[in-house]
């Protein structure tokens, strides 16, 4: 089943890049039905899926691989992934209806989002080290071509900058991944062996310094402060669903690294390393929302809001780390929510990126002081703008704040210091309603004249995203009843 | 799930649906009947629910379920609500020209969530629909969005109102912490210090959302909305949920110890210092704004002084009085085309209902006997009497301000002589859909003031907790001051301090500390981002290439350029190897000869150096 889910879009990706007769409509209708087809699979095994409890998986496959250095096809699922699994889904449908209409070189962007799709189910779903770094790099090389083929601006250069930089990242990762193989006994690259081995439990070095490498390369890939300063250009200069799926999926890689491979195989490093990622985190907040409210171009203002948002997870994961005796109920809480934040900013930030992707699409920039009124001329953007905004700045009844309460009061029971990260949400909200302001109140002046509303294909791929954040918004326990089993077993594993 | 756990779901939910409903699509026609037919049956729902008294909870997020009860101070607060709602929306059924819509689908979800924070009783619940509140009073303070400056009105009152609600925030980490659940009725079992540091947490949140002092300016700009939006806001909802909130948690209050008196006096001197602002104002609205503070000044010395009875009662009593007020300042507004009060000189006298019931509504305000405010408010003055004397006398000097503002709105209202003309076209009318509201809401402000009489405020002191006892001379006390400041003030005219107009300099004080400091922050590090860290960043990716072309060059100078050497050196020794092979017999001969003689020499050397 999940090698139907990871290899499905790859065959479809390989056969459309190898015959050139297939023509532009059919790419792009083909990329959508697959993408359906693949919602469709990650449907039917959210319906079938039961809690494996602590370091199983469910719909496990395991093929031998390389069996030199111990290392297998090995896939399955759990709390922590299968939500992801799901958003990733939801995100690249969203992507394939938005791209209906867009006509550079159909058949290659539809080929290449389908390798993208197929590749980011790889991460989530690898439990073998090779397997993950294999999709994590590729993932990379993917959106390289992404940028640097579909972008706009200085989008070689950009692509070029993000290529190099998160690459030489997973550089740093899989130096960690080999210094796990050699400290564990027997050796292993696979990741339930490695947890359940814990290696470099006790080493006082090689614990430490393992987990610095892997640090670096999630901590890349995330972006946390100071290792952001690709994504702005990135987000500026590639297409909307290149944005929305860098954004959505491939950070989410670095914190799913976190939780998936960090937190669980070096508990002990975890906790030696907890007040630095805790003050990363911190920095990241309130770092990345005060440089997101300088901002004028709102890709980039977005592009900086990832920063704050994904230093929520950080902040929250650290705070596990700094493990007091009795508080298992409060890291459950801090780890649900970062969990949640993951799904969360997945949806939002696609649909945000989707949405700015229209504003260049009609008016050919990003500035927001050239528009004013835009809500006159084009008042189902505006709406769905707003909701975005809202939900982005962490309004009830919307998924951001089910993450963010939960981030919050977690983190700040285990560890006071972090409320001084609270004034990040404040930000967040004082930098939308700024954009909010700026672009669509006020009278109709300069980009907003002649402004078309949005379509029915791209309401038809926003509206979802911004649906199911309703939805988790109002009833979290569709997702939660998954998550927290999960996340009170990765308390277990790190506080081991 | 009973019937009557349906009923209150639907009563939070219907609202909410129906709003979110309208305000995403355009149904201008039929958008105020449907509001008020859901506004309508939400009240009888409201009415309902406050008999049968249910309890909802479902599990929400980790560790914290999202519960709604109706205990008997939500049974009190919640068909208030209500029933503004539902008044006000069938005066803005008229009112409201453009985007109908909108307007009543926002007042809607708004009034959802105020009915919400009536019967939330875990913090998820409560933050969920503080924040709802907060956020539809953005979008519903900026209706009219092609004017910039309702926008930043509404923004100003977000982010005023989200500052204190982080206090939120921090009070759920607390309660988390603390061990006792996220329940309200739980938190003063929690542990300490993290009782201390949620009772703190809440009391912030409350004091934004009620615009007590220091947050007080918000309210001030959010009167850049429509008056209907006024009308329930700011009289019945929204900031009255700051200081409803007080009154829900003052078992927790209490149980601090410093947390009660602390309430006490931040109430009772926002309601002295508001009293004045409300005096130095020159617009109705903006008197009406600062008067509302100062009203809800009450209600948090009561929640300090732990009369919770008194509270609400005075609570749903003002906002009778308050949501009448600002219908009619909307009605006139309207009919006469000004805000000034100078300008609304005999407003009073061409449409006689509404001169009538703003009257009423106005010496409630006054305090006049035996108007509703009269009784509820000395309900709160007769606990504050009993743990402090001074908390009694500035609440008697804040109950003197109120008869001095009111008595500044009747004098005006009433004068005859010249007055502003009425406006000729549709807009100078009030019409009996109109009007119907203001009497009802004329009614309520009237005799609501038999909560806080016997029999009545022993029955809600016991199911509240409070004061049952009420004392006829503090009655007399208050009766009489609000008589006279009143009669002085038709005589004469008001003071108007200067210093009261800007609203003591708060907006300009939290500008100059908090928002240019934090705006000029933001673009240094984003400079700092740009010019520093990636250009760091690039830097060290260009060393890269001077790195590569220092190893290029090595390559061709250093590498390269020795292998050409020994390249050519072993040319030069071909050259020289081919010197001797000349192709004469009789050379090689004696070359041969050469090569056996010195084999031979070296041989011989080494046999006798061997």
């Amino acid at each position: 089943m999940l090698s139907l889910i990871v290899f499905l879009p790859l065959v479809i990706a390989a056969v459309m890049a190898a015959v050139p007769s297939i023509g532009p409509a059919a790419a792009r209708w083909t990329w959508v039905a697959v993408s359906a087809a693949e919602l469709v699979l990650v449907g039917a095994l959210w319906a079938g899926y039961e809690d494996p409890g602590p370091n199983g998986l469910a719909f496990e496959e395991q093929v031998p691989w390389i069996p030199g250095v111990n290392s297998s096809y090995h896939v399955g699922v759990d709390g922590l992934s299968l939500p992801l699994l799901a958003m990733t889904a939801v995100v690249f449908l969203a992507c394939a209806v938005y791209a209906l209409k867009d006509s550079a070189r159909s058949r290659a962007q539809s080929a290449l989002f389908l390798f993208l799709q197929g590749v980011s189910f790889g991460v989530f779903v690898s439990a073998d080290l090779i397997l993950f770094f294999v999709f994590f790099d590729l993932s990379i090389v993917g959106m390289y071509f992404v940028i640097a083929g579909w972008g706009h601006g200085n989008a070689a250069r950009s692509a070029l900058k993000f290529f190099l930089y998160t690459f030489l990242g997973s550089l740093a990762l899989l130096l960690g991944f080999i210094g796990l193989y050699v400290g564990s006994d027997p050796h292993s690259f696979d990741i339930p062996e490695l947890v359940g081995a814990a290696p470099l439990e006790n080493n006082p070095v090689a614990g430490p310094l393992v987990m610095a490498a892997i640090l670096v390369g999630l901590a890349v890939k995330t972006p946390t402060v100071p290792f952001h300063t690709w994504l702005p250009p990135a987000h500026t200069d590639a297409p909307a669903i290149g944005s929305a799926v860098l954004a959505a999926v491939l950070l989410k890689m670095g914190t799913y690294g976190f939780v998936r491979i960090a937190m669980p195989i070096l508990p002990d490093a975890w906790r030696a390393w907890a007040w630095p990622i805790v003050v990363i985190g911190i920095v990241s907040v309130l770092y990345g929302a005060l440089v997101a409210l300088a901002q004028t171009n709102l890709k980039r203002m977005i592009a900086y809001t990832s920063v704050n948002h994904m230093g929520y997870i950080v902040l929250a994961l650290g705070a596990v780390g700094l493990v007091v005796d009795d508080t298992a109920a409060a890291r459950s809480v801090a780890v649900t929510g970062a969990v949640v934040q993951m799904v969360s900013h997945g949806l939002i930030t696609a649909a945000l990126f989707l949405l700015a992707g229209v504003m260049r699409a009609r008016a050919g920039t990003y500035d927001m002081d050239s528009f004013g009124g835009l809500a006159g001329p084009a008042p189902r953007y505006a709406t769905l703008f707003a909701i975005a905004a809202f939900a982005s700045l962490g309004l009830p009844g919307l998924s951001g704040f089910i993450a963010e309460f939960q981030i919050f009061a977690g983190s700040i029971a285990l560890a006071p210091i972090t409320a001084i990260a609270l004034p990040g949400i404040l930000i967040t909200a004082a930098l939308f309603l700024r954009a909010l302001q700026r672009v669509f109140t006020g009278s109709t002046q300069g980009q907003s004249h002649g402004f078309a509303d949005v379509s029915g294909r791209q309401l038809w791929s926003v509206g979802p995203l911004l649906a199911l954040s309703l939805l988790i918004g109002v009833l979290p326990q569709v997702l939660l009843a998954v998550i927290e089993p999960a996340s009170a077993a990765l308390v277990g594993l790190v506080g081991r | 799930m009973t019937a009557v756990q349906a009923a209150l779901l639907v009563m939070v939910a219907l609202p909410a649906a129906a709003g979110a409903v309208l305000t995403l699509t355009r149904t201008h026609r039929v958008a105020a009947p449907i509001a008020v037919a859901t506004a309508g049956l939400t009240t009888a729902l409201a009415f309902a629910s406050a008999l049968a008294r249910p309890a909802v909870s479902y599990p929400f997020v980790a560790g914290a379920d999202f519960a709604l009860q109706v205990d008997a101070l939500a049974a009190l607060t919640v068909p208030m609500i209500a029933a503004v709602t539902l008044l006000v929306l069938v005066f803005a059924a008229r009112s409201i020209r453009q985007s109908r819509s909108r307007f009543h689908g926002l007042m809607l979800i708004f009034s959802a969530a105020a009915l919400t924070t009536a019967t939330a009783a875990s913090l998820p619940a409560l933050l969920f629909a503080w924040e709802v509140m907060g956020a539809t009073s953005y979008a519903l303070i900026g209706f009219w969005w092609r004017d910039s400056a309702r926008v930043s009105a509404g923004l100003t009152a977000f982010l005023t109102t989200r500052t204190a609600d982080l206090g939120l925030y921090v009070a759920a980490g607390a309660a988390l912490a603390g061990g006792a659940g996220m329940g309200l009725a739980d938190l003063p079992a929690a542990a300490d210090p993290w009782r201390h540091v949620a009772t703190a947490g809440i009391v912030v949140a409350a004091l934004g959302k009620a615009a007590q002092l220091p947050f007080s300016f918000w309210l001030s700009a959010a009167m850049k909305g429509p008056s209907p939006v006024s009308a329930l806001l700011h009289s019945a909802a929204m900031v009255a949920m700051g200081a409803y909130l007080l009154l829900r948690v003052e078992p927790l209050l209490a149980s601090t110890g410093w947390a009660g008196p602390a309430t006490a006096w931040i109430g009772v001197l926002t309601a002295v210092l508001m009293g004045v602002v409300a005096l130095g104002q020159r617009e109705l609205k903006q008197l009406l704004a600062a008067s509302t503070i100062a009203q809800l000044g009450f209600v948090v010395l009561a929640a300090g002084v732990g009369t919770v009875s008194g509270g609400a009662t005075h609570l749903v009593a003002h906002a009778f009085v308050k949501a009448l007020l600002f219908l009619t300042a909307g009605a006139w507004l309207s009919a006469l085309g000004t805000e000034k009060i100078a300008e609304l000189r005999g407003a009073a006298r061409p449409w006689p209902i509404v001169g009538v019931t703003a009257t009423v509504a106005a010496l409630a305000l006054a305090g006049i006997a035996p108007l509703s405010l009269w009784a509820t408010k000395d309900a709160v003055l007769t606990a504050a009497l009993e743990s402090s004397g001074w908390l009694y006398a500035a609440g008697l000097a804040a109950a003197a301000l109120s008869a001095a503002y009111a008595g500044k709105i009747l004098w005006v209202v009433w004068r005859r002589g010249p007055r502003t003309k009425v406006r000729a076209n549709d807009a100078g009318r009030i019409s009996a859909v109109e009007q119907a509201p203001l009497v009802v809401l004329g009614v309520g402000a009237a005799v609501l003031g038999v909560l806080a009489l016997p029999p009545l405020s022993g029955v809600l002191a016991d199911a509240l907790g409070g004061h049952a006892a009420i004392s006829v001379a503090g009655l007399t006390v208050s009766a009489g001051i609000a008589a006279l400041v009143l009669l002085l003030m038709l005589r004469l005219r008001a003071p108007e301090p200067r210093w009261a107009l800007r609203w003591l300099g708060l907006e300009a004080a939290a500008h100059a500390v908090v928002v240019r400091p934090c705006l000029a922050l933001a673009r240094a590090l984003a400079r700092f981002d740009d010019h520093v860290l990636d250009r760091a960043v690039m830097a060290l990716a260009a060393a890269v290439p001077v790195l590569a072309r220092a190893a290029a060059g090595a390559d061709d100078d250093g590498l390269d350029r020795g292998v050409e050497a020994v390249a050519g050196r072993v040319r030069r020794l071909g050259q020289v190897a081919r010197v001797p092979q000349t192709g004469a017999v009789h050379q090689y001969f004696l070359q041969t000869v050469a090569v056996f003689t010195a084999g031979g020499v070296i041989w011989s050397v080494y046999a006798v150096m061997g």
